[in-house]
């Protein structure tokens, strides 16, 4: 019996992974699935333009081979909401005008996201003075878990402004630091 | 017609994108849908800073898989030049090569990695000749773009000798890469008949569009040039986009099929060009005070290869050399110096930086070598009744600057924690604190008179929606939502009645590049124009219809009301439509009141000025040269602000792109004239952690005392040299570890390195 071709499911939807074994996960993305929300800032794994989730985790997409991702499950902004029905972050992001030139901002946004994740996790930061406790979400520890992703017009504060909005309702929605 | 209530311009409206950039749905040039015949494109480029072509081998380029065609200067049908004024910059080099990088061939393959690595297969024979790179060796040679300029007043050599104290030093600042998170990119298709269409990543539709007709011999209404947004450009696009838009035409020309150039990211580096830098020599003449009686100021710059926009750059670096203060008898002499080097360009504040971080160095080393606190002379300094004329003449009829500063200066408390930051010294061994506050004063409109033009194209549909269309370019600064804003509020309807198209050459022609600040002052005018025309037309429409006076008819909150009709907006449309009265206008603004008589270096170039000021707090370790900028306290003058909101982002962003230049970006070239930084793995932009730890910006509340668009002032750029502050209290704190020893000869950027160096010196006590 002929082996399944490799796929990866892509905002929830299963898609084969090209034949081209050089073809990076950004060009996969934005290039052969149309899915052009994911820039391209550097192509070099240092702006963070590119930042999609892979099973929750951020990564550079232009770093990753499309090829290496069979069988992981690939959320892009496109995934995370659409104009119509804008998730959370996104939504405090259009408040607090976390953008100008908006080049960055789909990266900012996925990394957002998995960092509220890495969060609750507990995971450490360079900052975090105790790495075995539970990371508090000082400002300074969210911008040093948002120093990979560039943003050349330095939106910095607005972006650090909606993240805490969010992470400040989450908590208060579940009563559990964030 | 009563006025409409200030509800939608003033107000801190979202960006008109917003809900489209955070999902990801905001389409820039490189998310258009690629068709399959759509060939992409490379440069092959030279690998000396300056050398004669003895010959090109391309055979192997022209073999390698996927290319489809490879072309050389000899296939340009027309001009071959991308330049902005001068008619010196090469689409493709003809004989010769002037910098390290330069196109030489351009490849058009079936993919991108096909064409970037065809284009590594070229064999090229130079004949090298030594490359001009450093100020010295072009001083020595006398390489210059132009003639070297003097601006002056009075006698300052003698002023200088009757000073009761003198100083001169020297202040060397680094260029700067724009680093628009969207690289250069255009993407051309043919049309019928030989036209083309191009959409260009670039602040200057109309000069993209005239040389690539001139490139292609044919005439501007065979080009059309559009471009909806751009990922950031910061001046970056102002002329260098053309290259890559003609490089994409040119192919377009030959083949008949469409292309693309989107630059890699270290290819863009290297190929574009970055801000001036300097070197500054100075001469200061001052009493006790601090007061300065002369002043000799020599800035030069390294412009590269070719002329580009390096003229007016270097004009507009000596405009500012004053800053916010009287220099009394002055000189100021700019040397334009010609190096083998990829041609500098336009970067927000166009110069101007530069002047001003000079007088701010000039002032920082009176107050060192005085042992006065520097506001005390900065203060001391400025422009004031009786000493109210700039070096170029223009009477300071604005002068915000001493209140703004005093504002600043008790709402931040500069002097409750320059007294806190000397304690703190007094007991820390290792770490020194520095702080310092700076003011701006930054002239609004280009200095080239004929550029402050604006045009705009308005629709007024049937059913009430409009369309409004300018020749402003938006890259982040919010021009479209303030446009738009205007607009609305003109016909007194909300801002989702408003939809903004993508700036494009055949809807409004002849227009300047959205730069100098100008693109809300000259488009936001020009698009009332229009407003104005067409409401003037329903008003008259009105009045004949409903029998009341014009001055009756009033446009407000979505309704119209003539005399005891009132009806919705859209319904007037509708009848104005079935009336028979047209609902479209052009819209037309020129700046009035400026001269400028560019060989005495005297007149008005500016139609006004914004202000500002900045208190930066910042601490060094002296073991390792490491910085933390702490605080940064804003006092910015936008006028009446058309958008809160959008200034408060463009002061913060502009404040913390000036801290990059002065603390961590830093362009390092070696001796063959390659450039080493070209990539953000060497090129370090500011991050989220670079941010000051305490941020804050709160915006000057006079209006313009100009009649500018709704009484507002221009913001793209002044708040750029807000960060002179950071390079100040950088000086502070190294002047903390000995300050007998002056004012310390720190450059810029203030990187570790040259923080220990300043260290050391200081130490050993040379004086600045
Ligand atoms: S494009 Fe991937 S990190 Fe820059
Ligand atoms: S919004 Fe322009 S780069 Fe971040």
């Amino acid at each position: 019996m002929a082996s399944l071709p490799p796929t990866a499911h892509v905002n929830g939807l299963p898609q084969a992974l090209p034949d081209d074994p050089r073809r990076t996960l950004l060009d996969w993305l934005r290039h052969d699935l149309g899915l052009t929300g994911t820039k391209k800032g550097c192509d070099h794994g240092q702006c963070g333009a590119c930042t999609v989730l892979v099973d929750g985790r951020r990564i550079n997409s232009c770093l990753s081979l499309a090829a290496l991702h069979d069988g992981d499950h690939i959320e892009t902004i496109e995934g995370i909401g659409q104009p119509e029905a804008l998730a959370p972050l996104q939504r405090a992001f259009v408040t607090h005008d976390g953008f100008q030139c908006g080049y960055c901002t789909p990266g900012q946004i996925c990394s957002a996201t998995a960092l509220m994740a890495e969060l609750k996790a507990g995971w450490p930061s360079a900052v975090s003075a105790d790495v075995a406790a539970r990371p508090n979400p000082t400002r300074e520890e969210l911008r040093e878990r948002m120093s990979g992703n560039l943003c050349r017009c330095g939106a910095y504060s607005n972006i650090i402004a909606a993240l805490e909005e969010v992470i400040a309702n989450e908590t208060t929605e579940t009563g559990a630091p964030a | 017609m009563a006025d409409a209530s200030l509800s939608v311009v003033g107000a801190p409206l979202r960006h008109d994108s917003a809900h489209l950039h955070v999902a990801g749905q905001a389409r820039y040039i490189d998310d258009e849908p690629e068709t399959p015949d759509l060939l992409h494109l490379a440069f092959g480029t030279s690998t000396h800073a300056r050398a004669r072509i003895v010959a090109m081998d391309l055979d192997a380029v022209r073999a390698a898989p996927g290319v489809v065609a490879v072309y050389t200067a000899a296939d340009v049908p027309g001009a071959n030049d991308v330049s902005p004024v001068a008619g010196d910059d090469r689409l493709l080099a003809d004989g010769e090569v002037v910098w390290l990088g330069q196109p030489l061939f351009l490849v058009a393959a079936t993919s991108r990695r096909a064409a970037r690595q065809a284009a590594r297969l070229g064999r090229i024979d130079y004949d090298a000749q030594e490359p001009i790179l450093t100020v010295e060796q072009a001083r020595a040679a006398q390489s210059l773009i132009e003639p070297t300029q003097r601006m002056a007043r009075g006698d300052a050599v003698a002023a200088l000798a009757a000073a009761p104290h003198r100083l001169s030093g020297q202040l060397a600042m680094g260029g700067q890469d724009h680093f628009y998170l969207e690289g250069q990119i255009a993407l051309a298709r043919p049309l019928e008949d030989g036209q083309v269409h191009v959409l260009s990543s670039t602040q200057h539709p109309s000069e993209v569009q005239h040389l690539v007709a001139h490139m292609l011999g044919r005439s501007s209404a065979d080009v059309t040039v559009e471009v909806r947004r751009m990922g950031g450009a910061f001046g970056g696009k102002e002329s260098q986009a053309a290259l890559y838009a003609a490089a994409a035409a040119l192919v377009v020309h030959h083949t008949g099929r469409p292309a693309k150039f989107r630059a890699d990211r270290d290819d863009d580096m290297v190929q574009t060009g970055k801000r001036h830098d300097f070197v500054v020599d100075y001469e200061v003449g001052f009493d006790a005070e601090g007061r300065i009686a002369g002043l000799c100021l020599r800035l030069a710059s390294r412009c590269g290869a070719t002329v580009d926009l390096s003229p007016a750059i270097n004009d507009r670096a000596m405009f500012h050399a004053d800053n916010a203060y009287f220099l009394g008898d002055v000189e100021i002499v700019s040397e334009r110096l010609k190096t083998n080097m990829v041609s500098a360009t336009a970067f927000r504040g166009f110069g101007g930086p530069q002047g001003m971080l000079a007088i701010e160095r000039v002032m920082d080393a009176v107050a060192g070598h005085l042992g006065r606190d520097p506001l005390a002379v900065r203060v001391a300094n400025l422009y004031g009744p009786g000493r109210d004329v700039t070096p170029y003449g223009m009477v300071v009829a604005d002068n915000i600057a001493p209140d703004l500063i005093a504002r600043l200066r008790s709402d931040a408390r500069y002097d409750e924690r320059q007294a806190a930051v000397a304690r703190f010294n007094a007991e820390s061994a290792i770490l020194k604190k520095g702080l310092a506050l700076t003011p701006v004063k930054f002239g609004i409109s280009f200095t080239t008179t004929h550029l402050n033009q604006a045009g705009a194209l308005l629709h007024v549909y049937a059913d009430g929606s409009i369309q409004i269309n300018h020749g402003g370019t938006e890259m982040g600064q919010g021009l479209y939502t303030k446009v738009a804003q205007v607009v609305a509020q003109a016909f007194g309807v909300g801002l989702d009645q408003v939809r903004i198209t993508a700036t494009r050459t055949d809807k409004v022609p002849n227009t300047s590049a959205t730069a100098a600040s100008s693109g809300a002052d000259l488009n936001g005018m020009a698009a009332l124009d229009a407003a104005e025309t067409i409401r003037a037309r329903l008003a008259d429409f009105c009045a004949r219809t409903f029998g009341c006076e014009i001055d009756a008819v009033v446009f407000a909150g979505g309704e119209v009301q003539a005399g005891g009709e009132r009806m919705p907006w859209a319904t007037l449309c509708r009848r104005a439509h079935m009336a028979r009265i047209s609902l479209s206008a052009t819209g037309f603004y020129a700046t009035p009141d400026l001269h400028y008589d560019r060989a005495a270096h005297q007149g008005q170039p500016f139609y006004y000025f914004a202000y500002g000021a900045a208190l930066a707090e910042v601490v060094i370790d002296t073991l390792t040269g490491e910085h933390r900028v702490l605080a940064a306290d804003i006092l910015h003058d936008c006028g009446r602000s058309l958008n809160p909101a959008i200034d408060k982002g463009q002061i913060e962003g502009g404040f913390l792109q000036g801290q990059g230049w002065l603390t961590s970006e830093e362009l390092v070239w070696d001796a063959a004239g390659r450039l080493l930084t070209h990539a953000p793995s060497t090129y370090k932009i500011p991050t989220a952690n670079d941010r000051p730890d305490h941020l804050h910006v709160t915006l000057w509340d006079g209006a313009n005392h100009r009649p500018t668009i709704h009484r507002s002032k221009a913001v793209g750029e002044p708040p750029f040299m807000l960060a002179n502050a950071v390079f100040s209290a950088l000086g502070a704190a190294i002047a903390a570890t000995c300050p007998e020893a002056g004012w310390p000869m720190l450059d810029a950027p203030a990187t570790p390195e040259r923080i220990l160096a300043a260290l050391a010196r200081q130490r050993d006590g040379v004086r600045a």
